[in-house]
């Protein structure tokens, strides 16, 4: 016997509630917003400037004696935070040392890492410094510019490629999933705190290209059956199209999932934020391709080519093996 | 019907095959990787012992390419400098005075005396003492001097821009001059600091030139950046010059022309040899550390370590009859704005070789030697960037990602096989198939798997059966119109196509824009999603197709089931 996702044939109103959907999506983007402007985002290095040292000790990591040997040096603001990873071995007690890029410093301090790295080596003895990284503020700011610029890049790309290969609608409806894609993901960042670098924004981009692979086939089916029915209402032929690709939609979303779950839970605590803002952007981009993209397509009204007065319109199977 | 000509089938197995091939030697990794290396050290000429037999642990008509791990993966240190591009345009001007002062003089009777100012180091202030209304004509004579820009986009232009102050003559380098300047500035920056770290001696640094003034550096198995930094960072300008007086006022005027520079145990990170000295020296140096051909650590007549080097014959002779005019005099040894020592000539040094002692460490003398040997940097670095990452931190990653690929693919497939039976078994054979390709392709192009990169395939074993999975639900969608399985078959193919093309030029479009922005660890996740679609696209629609078309003319089956 099969494993079956959805029934064979499903038949589900996707649109009965469209106001209450697009309710739900427009709070959540209202939420994600307030919290990304009253929160703002926990920027990594790559964004904000400053260096992070990763230790890695055989003692226990005491949050507490590290801040007093470091707050000596009087290096403005120090985060420290213990990482717990169920990959570690017994013995492997890892800390993320997060310091503030200097006032006035263009370029990375070697000095600074070596005190930084002295002091901590007087609190454990047996201290390892797995990874050190220093970006200036200089790179930073240019990182943060460039990042946006890919962002928006990918998005206009997208809106042109939509455009040439379907109708304006579609790229708007497609476009407008995308951007409440991307903003629920920068709203869960900000709101959960999680530290957003230069990975994320690959991940956000993925999220970009995953959520439109989504849409683009939900869309892909639209246009078809626009061919096959021409007289059939546009919120019924919708209904249809999405009821048609909602066992590959759930297949597809499911074994992404299965595989991202996989690396979330056994990859390192390295990529783990990169992983969740992944699995994450799965998880909306599937919601969005039917509730979002498609119920903007429904509220654009899609032209249709009703000119050709076509005598077997709305006739099924009009167009198949023609 | 479900025909495939025969050259297609030949050529999808065979690109198949390719593809495994090229992927096979990253199953050996640490091996293939220590023939590689040895079959280096023989093409150097290596003779050691063992290398032979390194070099037969793989067979050398097989495939060698490996994929490269990136620095996260296999630990190293990674630096972006900014070249101080600025530095150049003060050498530039001080070499030029000597000549403006001989065209000058040349003229005293027509623009009187001329004296030279203090100025920005960028520019040279020319001062008219007796005649000051003569300024145009003396800015006229030194115009004469400039020479057309030697560069593409700064044709046509001259290399200095001549303006009048008052009584000054204000020489400075011209726009399209210093464009060029930077330009080549950075080139010699960037292949003196390859040559440096060659002489150290890694594997497979990455150095590469960031926009108009920076130099990206990555070293995988370097300890740390700051190694690293010691063996780039330091520009080892070295120079000889007249010492006109010693002293140990750090604010003492040194005079137009000369310069003051501290005694190298100034600084307090080294070695406190004569605290509080200072030298009051002539800018313009005798020789400089261009004209080196060799440079040899060795250790002095007492036993301390110093540098032994070698003048080329123009550098010999300049030094020789320095020597040979100065004898009694003290001479000073520069590196980098420091005064090494300043010895006193005793007598006349012909043949062009000497000895740099200083308060050396013996790994001090021989860094020193290597800096010496591959040549000055022209300019300072200022490092943006540093990011070390050590090589448990790599290999516990590699693990992890290991793990999560294979409990990924597994999961997977079986998802696969329980959802759509034998055909899911094709889409897994054709998934496999899929993973081996993208570590061909990675070994092929000699691409970078990064952290992110690893993730990357990881989306792709996910993502892959997307296309088969568009294509079983439509066979299953055909099926029900009753047309056979074969036609249920080629129509599902065709008409998934559309959606198959359309959902991955969009995705790839994103990859492609991800490769272009970004950088290290970020372009080799673009590198690892964008060979994903290829090959996903490739395996789905072609070699499952090929998969169910022999099976279905063997087993012809009346219905099928997917």
């Amino acid at each position: 016997m099969r494993l079956r996702l959805v029934p064979q044939e499903t038949n589900w109103d996707f649109f009965g509630r469209w106001k209450l959907w697009f309710g739900i999506s427009g709070l959540m983007i209202v939420l994600a917003m307030v919290s990304f402007g009253a929160r703002g985002l926990n920027y990594g290095i790559d964004f904000r400037g400053g260096t992070t040292i990763r230790t890695q000790s055989a003692e226990p990591v005491d949050v507490g004696a590290y801040r007093d040997a470091i707050a000596a040096l009087g290096l403005g603001d120090v985060t420290i935070t213990e990482v717990f990873d169920p990959n570690f071995a017994e013995d492997q007690n890892v800390a993320m040392v997060r310091i503030q890029a200097q006032d006035g410093q263009e370029a990375v301090t070697a000095q600074m890492i070596a005190d930084v790295e002295g002091a901590l080596q007087g609190v454990v003895p047996d201290i390892n410094f797995v990874s050190v990284e220093s970006v200036g503020p200089k790179v930073s700011g240019e990182l943060i510019q460039t990042a946006v610029i890919a962002v928006v890049l990918a998005i206009a790309a997208v809106l042109f490629y939509i455009w040439l290969r379907f109708e304006w609608q579609f790229a708007v409806g497609a476009v407008l999933a995308l951007v409440h894609d991307v903003a629920l993901t920068i709203g869960v960042f900000s709101e959960l705190n999680i530290r957003f670098d230069l990975a994320i924004i690959a991940a956000l981009l993925t999220i970009v290209g995953y959520s439109l692979n989504d849409t683009v086939v939900v869309f892909d089916r639209v246009r078809e059956n626009l061919r096959k029915y021409k007289l059939m209402p546009l919120k019924q032929l919708l209904n249809l199209s999405i009821n048609e690709t909602l066992s590959r939609t759930m297949m597809t979303s499911l074994t992404t999932l299965i595989a991202l779950i996989a690396l979330f839970v056994l990859g390192g605590d390295v990529i783990r934020g990169f992983v969740f803002a992944m699995i994450w952007g799965v998880i909306v981009g599937t919601y969005s391709s039917i509730f979002v993209a498609s119920a903007i397509l429904l509220r654009l009204d899609v032209k249709r080519d009703w000119s050709k007065q076509d005598p077997s319109a709305g006739t099924r199977f009009a167009d198949v093996d023609a | 019907m479900l025909q495939f000509d025969l050259w297609k089938r030949v050529l999808i197995w065979g690109i198949c095959a390719l593809g495994l091939l090229l992927a096979m030697p990253n199953a050996f990794y640490t091996r293939v990787e220590a023939h590689n290396d040895a079959v280096t050290a023989l093409e150097r000429g290596s003779t050691a012992p063992g290398v032979q037999e390194q070099a037969g642990m793989w067979p050398s008509f097989l495939p060698s390419g490996l994929v490269n791990l990136g620095l996260d993966l296999r630990g190293g240190a990674h630096l972006l400098a900014e070249v101080q591009v600025a530095d150049v345009y003060e050498t530039r001007m001080q070499g030029m005075w000597p000549e403006i002062f001989a065209v000058l003089r040349e003229e005293r009777g027509q623009i009187g005396t001329i004296r030279l100012q203090r100025s920005a180091p960028d520019e040279l202030r020319i001062r008219l003492n007796e005649k000051p209304d003569m300024v145009d004509e003396a800015a006229a004579l030194v115009r004469g001097l400039a020479r057309p820009v030697v560069s593409l986009t700064g044709a046509g232009s001259s290399d200095i821009e001549v303006t009048t102050e008052g009584a000054d003559v204000i020489v400075a380098l011209s726009e399209a001059e210093r464009l060029a300047t930077d330009d080549r500035t950075v080139q010699q920056s960037l292949e003196i600091i390859r040559r440096r770290i060659d002489e150290v001696g890694t594997r497979e640094p990455t150095i590469q030139r960031q926009g108009s003034d920076r130099i990206l550096i990555q070293v995988p198995g370097i300890g740390s950046a700051s190694e690293l930094k010691d063996i780039i960072g330091t520009t080892a300008q070295l120079t000889f010059q007249p010492v006109v007086t010693r002293t140990s006022n750090p604010d003492m005027p040194a005079g137009a022309g000369n310069e003051l520079l501290p005694a190298e145990g100034n600084d307090p990170s080294s070695r406190a040899s004569e605290e509080g000295v200072y030298y009051v020296l002539e800018k313009a140096p005798v020789v400089t550390g261009e004209e080196l051909v060799d440079a040899q650590p060795s250790f002095d007549q007492n036993g301390r370590p110093a540098v032994s080097f070698r003048f080329n014959p123009g550098g010999a002779r300049k030094f020789g009859d320095y020597t040979a005019n100065n004898i009694g005099n003290p001479f000073a040894i520069v590196l980098d704005d420091a005064v090494i020592s300043a010895p006193v000539i005793q007598s006349h040094i012909p043949g062009g070789s000497g000895i740099i002692t200083g308060n050396f460490t013996v790994e001090e003398s021989t860094n020193l030697a290597v800096l010496l040997r591959a040549g000055a940097l022209p300019a300072g670095l200022n490092f943006l960037e540093e990011r070390t990452i050590g090589p448990e931190l790599g290999a516990d990653s590699i693990a992890a990602g290991k793990i999560a690929c294979i409990v990924a693919g597994v999961a997977v497939l079986f998802f696969m096989v329980a959802s759509y039976g034998l055909f899911g078994i094709f889409a897994n054979i054709a998934l496999t198939i899929n993973v081996a390709l993208i570590f061909g392709m990675l070994s092929l192009i000699g691409g970078t798997l990064t952290l992110p990169g690893i993730a990357g395939i990881v989306l792709t074993i996910g993502m892959a059966v997307d296309a088969n999975v568009l294509i079983f639900e439509r066979i299953r969608e055909e099926l029900k119109t009753a047309k056979g399985p074969a036609r249920a078959i080629e129509l599902g193919y065709e008409k998934a196509l559309s959606a198959i093309v359309d959902a991955n030029i969009t995705t790839f479009i994103t990859a492609l824009i991800l490769y272009v922005m970004g950088s290290g660890p970020v372009r080799g996740f673009a590198i690892t999603l964008g060979l994903g679609i290829l090959t996903s696209v490739f395996t789905a629609i072609y070699v499952t197709r090929v998969i169910i078309v022999i099976w279905y003319s063997r087993k012809r089956p009346q219905k099928i089931e997917v």
